[in-house]
């Protein structure tokens, strides 16, 4: 019963935040564009397709709350207690590893690199070239995002200064750029936005939050935030890289 | 029928290996039960249930409404008329900006990795930030972000340009802002990137690049997100900065307010 109350208030929540969506869409339609609907747009399908965002919202809110935020806290306290740092960074890495590795998002932005390296000349315009070319650059930026929760991970435990890592990220970021072939670039930074998915976001942020309220003398408010960050920045200067020290060695892909 | 399944299958091999990595070392290594077990397992199913529900609404209505809306703003039907020769000023796509800014801070309150974010945020800050008011505040700065990408695909201008500005801007920021909010801020870049935006963005960023001679839809769409990644975090330690500044302005007044009541009283 108490599932169902606070349920019916989350669904409120959700409707409350879709309205502004919809209002936007309703009045470019209406009053700006005042163009008919193409037949292969039912008004029928736009209104379900709705419903089940709205369902589909309340649904994934109110299960975070009651089993990834609890879970990911309670791991971050038990491994504080336990006091092994070994383990607790084995955990980070495989924890960003295993997130990124299988993301669909990833499968796909990969696949499209592949092609649009092909076609500007950095490795063979054959099938064979761009599947090792695809699936050496998921296993690049998985690596990269386990690594950055390892790092953000060591900066909660050591109290490092977030704003001065993430501004050196960025100065490598640029410094790189400039030493690329163009066609990565675009690849690279959109790998960043890539790997911060929808279900990763609030476990690593769980993650983080719990670490930093049960190590002495961490506010979780200055040093729990920041793994999202990490992510974000980590994979852009990995896939740089890779393409500027690994590219060349890729087996039956160097030109 | 077929592409819900598909949802449900994608979604599933993205929380499959999470799940692992979490029961693998919380029996493995940690070696304890997980407290209230039954309920963490009925949220880790509403979690797949709701986040497959939420992806196949998008893809059934707000992903096809948003790129044809997009197609259509960029189309050369809606663009005023052209005189003989003339060149198209920027001024012409004044719908494309609204569309772009409306729709950017629209779709990102909804973006569930931000409410996650917002609810931890409100939690361990003890009320001081206000989940709605931090979610408003990403909101905006996506919105511009998107905003200033549109134009800036519009005029042609070198994409590094923005993001050269807008690095020097955080910079600064970071060096003026109260602490406490830096690392929600850096993290409100990545947060924005994940479901609702980034397709609706894309299919503008599309349209826009291959509706205007001379853009190629690979760079410029990109572009956009680069720069939508970065506004969130100038607009959260703006929010920040605002508050601080209302704080210390309502206790300057109160201490100004104090002696003159004390005069009063003698």
């Amino acid at each position: 019963m108490e599932i169902v109350v606070s349920l019916v208030r989350q669904m409120r929540e959700s409707l409350r935040d879709l309205a502004p969506v919809v209002l936007v869409m309703a009045f470019f339609q209406l009053a700006v564009l005042r163009q008919p609907l193409p037949s292969t747009l039912a008004l029928a399908d736009l209104l379900t397709g709705l419903i089940c965002v709205v369902i589909g919202l309340t649904l994934f809110i109110k299960g975070l709350e009651f089993g990834l935020f609890p879970v990911g806290e309670s791991l971050a306290r038990a491994f504080v207690t336990k006091g092994s740092l070994v383990w607790l960074l084995l955990f980070s890495f495989a924890l960003g590893f295993g997130s990124t590795i299988a993301e669909p998002a990833l499968i796909a932005v990969a696949n499209q690199a592949a092609n649009v390296v092909a076609e500007g000349g950095l490795i063979n315009q054959t099938d064979a070239a761009r599947q090792v070319f695809a699936s050496s650059l998921r296993m690049v930026v998985a690596v990269s995002v386990g690594s950055a929760v390892v790092l953000g991970v060591l900066r909660i435990f050591k109290g490092w200064p977030l704003h001065l890592m993430i501004i050196s990220g960025y100065v490598i970021v640029l410094l790189l750029t400039l030493l690329v072939p163009p066609e990565i670039v675009g690849i690279a930074y959109d790998s960043g936005g890539v790997t911060t998915s929808t279900i990763t976001v609030p476990l690593v942020t769980a993650l983080g939050v719990g670490l930093a309220s049960s190590i002495k003398g961490r506010s979780p408010m200055l040093d729990g935030f920041g793994l999202i960050a990490f992510a974000s920045v980590m994979p852009i200067i990995f896939v740089l890289l890779f393409s500027l020290m690994g590219l060349p060695f890729l087996p039956g892909v160097a030109l | 029928m077929n592409s819900l399944l598909g949802t449900f299958w994608h979604t599933l091999m993205d929380i499959l290996p999470i799940v692992a990595v979490i029961f693998g070392f919380q029996y493995g290594v940690i070696r304890k039960p997980i407290k209230r077990l039954s309920r963490v397992i009925v949220g880790f199913l509403m979690v797949w249930i709701g986040l497959s529900l939420f992806l196949v609404g998008l893809e059934q209505a707000l992903f096809p409404m948003g790129e044809l809306m997009a197609t259509q703003l960029t189309s050369v039907d809606f663009l005023p008329m052209l005189e003989e020769g003339a060149q198209r000023h920027w001024r012409d796509y004044f719908w494309v900006y609204v569309f772009a800014f409306m729709i950017g801070a629209s779709t990102t309150l909804a973006e569930p990795s931000l409410i996650a974010v917002s609810i931890k945020a409100g939690e361990i800050s003890g009320g001081t930030i206000n989940p709605l008011m931090l979610r408003i505040a990403v909101s905006l700065g996506m919105a511009l972000g998107i905003t200033l990408g549109a134009w800036r695909i519009v005029m042609g201008w070198p994409l590094h340009w923005f993001i050269f500005a807008a690095y020097l801007l955080v910079i600064l920021q970071t060096l003026r802002s109260p602490r406490s909010i830096i690392p929600l801020a850096f993290d409100s870049g990545g947060v924005t990137t994940s479901t609702i935006t980034v397709p609706i963005i894309a299919a503008l960023g599309l349209g826009l690049a291959s509706s205007i001679p001379g853009r190629s839809p690979l760079m410029d769409g990109f572009g956009m997100i680069a720069l939508a990644c970065l506004f969130p975090i100038i607009s959260v330690m703006g929010y920040a900065q605002i508050a601080q500044w209302v704080t210390i302005r309502h206790h300057k007044k109160k201490r100004q307010q104090m002696p003159k009541g004390d005069s009063n009283a003698l």
